[in-house]
């Protein structure tokens, strides 16, 4: 078998064409593929949809996300679960490309958007639910009543490429993540062609991985890189907490 | 009465009125800002647990710079603790809870909220798109949904109202309302006053709330 080990961001991200549609996992910093966006900053792909829970640029110091591909004008259109921030005077960056017409947006909310994914992943094609029901967002979309409850419509959301970050994997792909770095990752892991997954741990034997604790399958995981020291590598979390 | 005489509650006493209401077992879900608050109230040897929307469920308090792992957030980005109990799920398995019904309270913020139970708290006047985050889903599904907010906006314009004029989150879900004016209950047609924070009189009370007040 071909060994999905690639040796750098740059290899691995070297073939997204433009147009892509691209998951991007994370939520606040754990699980957020920010090599893998940096790689993806610098390959210079354009027109892409940008798959994630926000478009990011909400804290100090910058990280490599959404907002900065944004900025670099490779960014046809987002889906998230905020285009603004939570406190209405807080500005992102993201918010006036968007207000000026550069880049279109889909706000979802945000078990939507994670249940859109798992549904492209698991061959479910569209699926109804309780949330946004009588809101703006479900203003002529198709609902139906099931047990006396109106239910919203809502399509599966396949990804072209996703893009996450886990703690373990072994060489085959399979995948541990620590914590709350789990989140969006083995959704849109399940709903890409190709998931490329930045390891913080040195990639393991195949056989390494308890199989019962194995969080993401190597079915669904096609290229892996392992986060270098810093400061080539970004790391968001400290050294001892990679040790445990 | 002095002037230096306390009215009303501040936001960690709204807070601590809303989390009196949580019963020994709930598993709850507390929105950024104020919500968070609640869960530094002392419920004695009610056993509460904490339901964190990225897949989070069961968590102590914040830890300080230098303890905090960072692996390990709540909705609010907040460096929090584990707890013997606690477990992580990811984001579909969270919302199943969620959508499942399995939420015995959400606590949010909003900008309004109307006396049919509706309320809002996603979009501002004139915006272009918002922050939904899980807002929504918990609104839709959780069994009750209490809101905390500042009774009038800092123009003074009251925030308890007949109906939203913003765009709503959900539709018909709140139960019950803590503003620093008191304790709050849509009835349909107006707001029941379930207490009123120290100082308050009804009529000033009535003066600032856009919609019918019930005692």
């Amino acid at each position: 078998m071909r060994s999905k080990t690639f040796g750098s961001f740059a290899e691995a991200v070297a073939d997204i064409p433009d147009g892509s549609t691209i998951g991007i996992g994370g939520f606040a910093a754990p699980g957020n593929p920010y090599n893998l966006v940096k790689a993806l900053h610098a390959q210079g792909a354009k027109r892409l949809t940008c798959v994630a829970n926000t478009t990011g640029g909400a804290h100090q110091p910058r990280m490599p996300d959404i907002a900065m591909l944004v900025e670099n004008g490779q960014v046809a259109k987002v889906i998230c679960s905020f285009t603004a921030a939570t406190r209405p005077t807080d500005v992102l960056p993201f918010t006036k490309y968007y207000e000026s017409g550069e880049v279109e947006a889909e706000l979802v909310p945000q078990g939507t958007l994670a249940e859109r994914m798992r549904a492209a992943g698991a061959g479910i094609p569209a699926f109804y639910t309780p949330t946004a029901v009588g809101t703006e967002l479900a203003e002529g979309r198709e609902t139906r009543v099931f047990n006396g409850r109106e239910m919203l419509l809502e399509y599966a959301l396949p990804l072209d490429y996703a893009f996450v970050r886990a703690w373990r994997a072994d060489a085959s792909g399979n995948l541990q993540f620590r914590l709350t770095q789990r989140n969006f990752c083995p959704l849109m892991a399940m709903a890409a062609r190709v998931c490329i997954v930045e390891v913080e741990e040195p990639i393991l034997p195949a056989g390494s991985l308890d199989p019962d604790a194995i969080h993401t399958s190597g079915i669904f995981v096609q290229r892996m890189v392992v986060v270098p020291p810093a400061p080539e590598g970004i790391w968001a979390v400290r050294r001892q907490e990679r040790a445990k | 009465m002095s002037e230096a005489t306390v009215k009303g509650w501040d936001r960690q006493q709204m807070a601590d009125r809303l989390a009196q209401e949580f019963q020994d077992g709930w598993l709850v879900n507390l929105g950024v800002g104020i919500p968070t608050m609640c869960s530094n109230t002392d419920l004695g040897d009610r056993e509460i647990t904490y339901h964190s929307e990225n897949g989070l469920i069961g968590y102590g308090p914040v830890l300080p710079a230098g303890q905090e792992d960072l692996h390990l957030v709540n909705a609010g980005g907040q460096n929090v603790s584990l707890k013997p109990d606690s477990c992580t799920v990811n984001h579909a398995d969270s919302f199943a809870i969620i959508r499942g019904g399995r939420i015995d309270v959400t606590v949010m913020g909003a900008y309004e909220v109307a006396a049919n139970g509706d309320f809002a708290n996603w979009k501002v006047a004139g915006q272009k798109g918002g922050g939904i985050g899980g807002a929504m889903d918990l609104a839709a599904c959780a069994k009750r949904v209490y809101i905390i907010l500042e009774h009038v906006t800092r123009k003074g314009a009251p925030r308890l109202i007949p109906q939203c004029a913003l765009p709503v989150t959900a539709r018909g879900v709140v139960t019950l309302v803590a503003t620093n004016y008191g304790l709050f209950a849509p009835t349909g047609t107006g707001f029941r006053v379930v207490e009123l924070a120290p100082g308050m009189t009804i009529d000033e009370v009535r003066a600032a709330t856009g919609a019918p007040l019930e005692q």
